[in-house]
């Protein structure tokens, strides 16, 4: 299936937008915009302020500064019963006393349609989420994965402008997680609605989103796609929120425009990309690598960028290895992870290896 | 474990007989419940059976002549007498636990939607009145609904009325106001409970499909917390078919209910037998009542949706 291309018409602005309780600020000087037909995540640990963003754009809370537009219209002083957003919930808020069918349609009722009609929309919605036939099923008699199903059809019936998913995917098991990883994503690409998602999973947040908020304290840190946000993370907080990171400290030579040069010990001198953020504060700096840049160089081959050192750690992880490899001059010792394709779980502990990268894959952080 | 029991066949077989008894687990439930059981036969199954067998017998002057008959229930259901106060009887009761229900929804709906910090506070404050003895209770409201009472004396000093009301105390309302001050708080409790049980994100999601406050109230918070209010109704309305106090001090001659004419039995008019058989028809009566209002709440609570 080709990607959806997403409009370049916003659907959510956010403009400044300050959330306080007392002296503490849930969410501070908030501004995003998120685009017409995209799937964004709002990334960040908790009480990070995504889910009260969420909750803001829903209509169950409101700025204490600030804007919120919802395709253009502000939405300052509109209950939450009249927005065009719909949620799905955390505990996903099924109501018990109702069956599938009429969770489904709770939201239908209002609008009075004809029943012919408003049975084709829950067949229909319940046909996207795969629950077709399970429609006169009680609610209490439902697993947790048909649960988190209704939920999605139950807002989806509704054709929201936007679709808010508090944590959706939290309290399934891995395995069906990451099989609803995929289907969400399928599903948003099909309906083609703007789909906001607040998760603390940074893998979730990679394998689902067009673009990323990561957050932190209630601050928006960084807002990119998934593949520069684990590639360029814009500083030290989010380069180690999303998956491992070896950080190298770093002497700075030369400012060249959006560039950097730097001396390190272990990677000698590399010229790197300026982040954005970056404040220069005296001439060190930080610098990142992910663990799997860096690649065990066997025997007599050789690269044009490489580092020596001493294997102290190996951990086996069925698919891959992670090794902890000590590289003279550096502080920390350096975290590798290499495929076991050719052997890397018999590298005995001890013994001495070199390890090649790529100078772009030295990233500068911000502190 | 199977090699011991082979090495000692002889001991094995002799104790298994004494050991399986006690390690059952249906002995062993037996044993545990048995003192609630038995209490539960001496003070409820036994006094029961008394009443029962009574009512098939008849009453000699001093002694009882234990044939059986179906002439005491023959009376008890045709008399007028008993027939008028049964039926004035089941509608007090109804109309005490219809009003209690309805003015304690709202007290429990406020403690447990807005009660905040302050639960524990406005509960505690809800049972301080019982306190005091029901008989000073039953009291307060003669000296409120009384001739020279607080509404009188407040209505007249209003220039509403011009002389005392006669029409508010010694009559069957003046049982009705009585009875559903005194058991607020016991339909009080009920449903603030089912209410608290009520997942407050079924709220917000009724909200978020577009529903305002009074459609999710109706919607999800009302359907929801039924079982509480069938609590309610019926822990008020059948100790209240059988009260005998409240009638006897503010009801008057128009407010005697059936209790009243079943102590007459058992006391002055000593004929136990027809006491025992008014009893057991009040009895499966308000069995009959109450299973028909949780018929009809439920019904109506599935109508609702």
């Amino acid at each position: 299936m080709p990607e959806r291309p997403v409009a370049d018409r916003p659907m959510i602005e956010i403009t400044n937008v300050t959330r306080s309780y007392g002296a503490f600020k849930a969410l501070d000087d908030a501004n995003l915009v998120i685009r017409e037909g995209e799937f964004f995540s709002l990334l960040g640990p908790s009480g990070c302020g995504k889910t009260t963003l969420l909750r803001m754009i829903a209509g169950f809370d409101n700025p204490t500064t600030g804007t919120i537009a919802v395709d253009g219209q502000a939405m300052e002083g509109i209950p939450a019963n009249r927005r065009p957003t719909n949620m799905v919930f955390q505990s996903y808020a099924i109501f018990p006393h109702l069956n599938v069918e009429q969770n489904v349609a709770y939201g239908l009722k209002r609008l009075r349609l004809d029943s012919a009609e408003e049975k084709r929309r829950v067949e229909e919605a319940l046909g996207q989420v795969s629950l077709n036939g399970l429609g006169k099923r009680g609610a209490t008699e439902l697993s947790g994965g048909q649960r988190q199903r209704v939920a999605l059809a139950r807002a989806l019936v509704m054709r929201p402008k936007v679709l808010l998913l508090d944590e959706p995917l939290s309290a399934l098991d891995k395995k069906l997680r990451e099989q609803m990883q995929v289907e969400l994503r399928r599903l948003q690409q099909a309906v083609g609605i703007t789909f906001v998602l607040v998760t603390h999973d940074q893998y979730e947040a990679l394998a689902m989103s067009d673009r990323i908020a990561v957050m932190f304290g209630g601050r928006i840190a960084q807002v990119a796609s998934p593949k520069e946000i684990y590639q360029r993370p814009v500083n030290r907080q989010v380069a180690d929120f999303l998956g491992g990171m070896n950080f190298v400290k770093a002497e700075i030579v030369e400012e060249q425009g959006a560039s950097l040069v730097v001396d390190t010990l272990g990677f000698g001198r590399i010229k790197t990309d300026k982040p954005k953020a970056f404040v220069r504060n005296g001439s060190g700096a930080t610098l990142g690598i992910r663990p799997e840049r860096l690649r065990v160089l066997w025997d007599d081959s050789s690269a044009k960028f490489e580092v020596s050192g001493k294997v102290v750690e190996r951990h086996y992880f069925g698919e891959i290895t992670h090794l902890i490899v000590e590289i003279p001059g550096l502080e920390k010792p350096l975290s590798v992870t290499e495929t076991n394709d050719f052997g890397a779980d018999d590298i005995p502990v001890g013994s001495s290896i070199r390890l090649a990268y790529d100078p772009e894959a030295l990233v500068a952080l911000a502190d | 474990m199977t090699a011991a029991v082979a090495d000692s066949p002889g001991v094995g077989s002799r104790r298994t007989r004494r050991d399986v008894l006690l390690q059952s687990e249906a002995v062993q439930g037996l044993g545990l419940i048995s003192p609630t059981f038995l209490y539960a036969v001496v003070f409820l199954l036994a006094p029961i059976i008394v009443v029962i067998a009574h009512s098939f017998w008849t009453q000699h002057y001093l002694t009882i002549d234990r044939t059986f008959t179906l002439e005491n229930y023959r009376i008890a259901l045709t008399e007028p007498i008993y027939r008028d106060l049964l039926w004035r009887s089941l509608y007090i009761s109804l109309t005490v636990s219809f009003l209690t229900v309805v003015f304690a929804y709202p007290i429990a709906y406020f403690i447990s939607f807005h009660g905040g910090r302050h639960k524990g506070l406005w509960l505690f404050l809800i049972t301080i009145p019982f306190w005091t003895s029901y008989l000073l209770r039953v009291m307060a409201w003669k000296v409120i609904l009384g001739y020279n009472g607080v509404l009188n004396s407040g209505l007249m000093g209003l220039g509403i009325i011009d002389e005392p009301s006669t029409a508010l105390l010694y009559n069957s309302s003046a049982v009705i106001i009585t009875l559903t001050h005194a058991w607020a708080a016991f339909a009080i409790l009920p449903i603030f409970v089912s209410l608290e049980k009520v997942d407050r994100t079924l709220v917000e999601a009724a909200t978020d499909l577009g529903d305002g406050p009074l459609r999710s109230f109706l919607r999800v918070t009302l359907p929801l917390s039924i079982p509480g209010v069938i609590a309610a109704l019926l822990i008020v309305m059948i100790p209240t078919v059988g009260d005998y106090v409240t009638p006897k001090l503010v009801g008057g001659k128009d407010g005697v209910m059936i209790a009243n004419a079943i102590q007459v039995q058992f006391g002055k008019a000593a004929n136990w037998p027809l006491g025992a058989a008014l009893s057991v028809t009040t009895m499966v009566i308000v069995t009959l009542m109450a299973l028909a209002s949780v018929f009809i709440i439920r019904s109506a609570a599935r109508m609702a949706r």
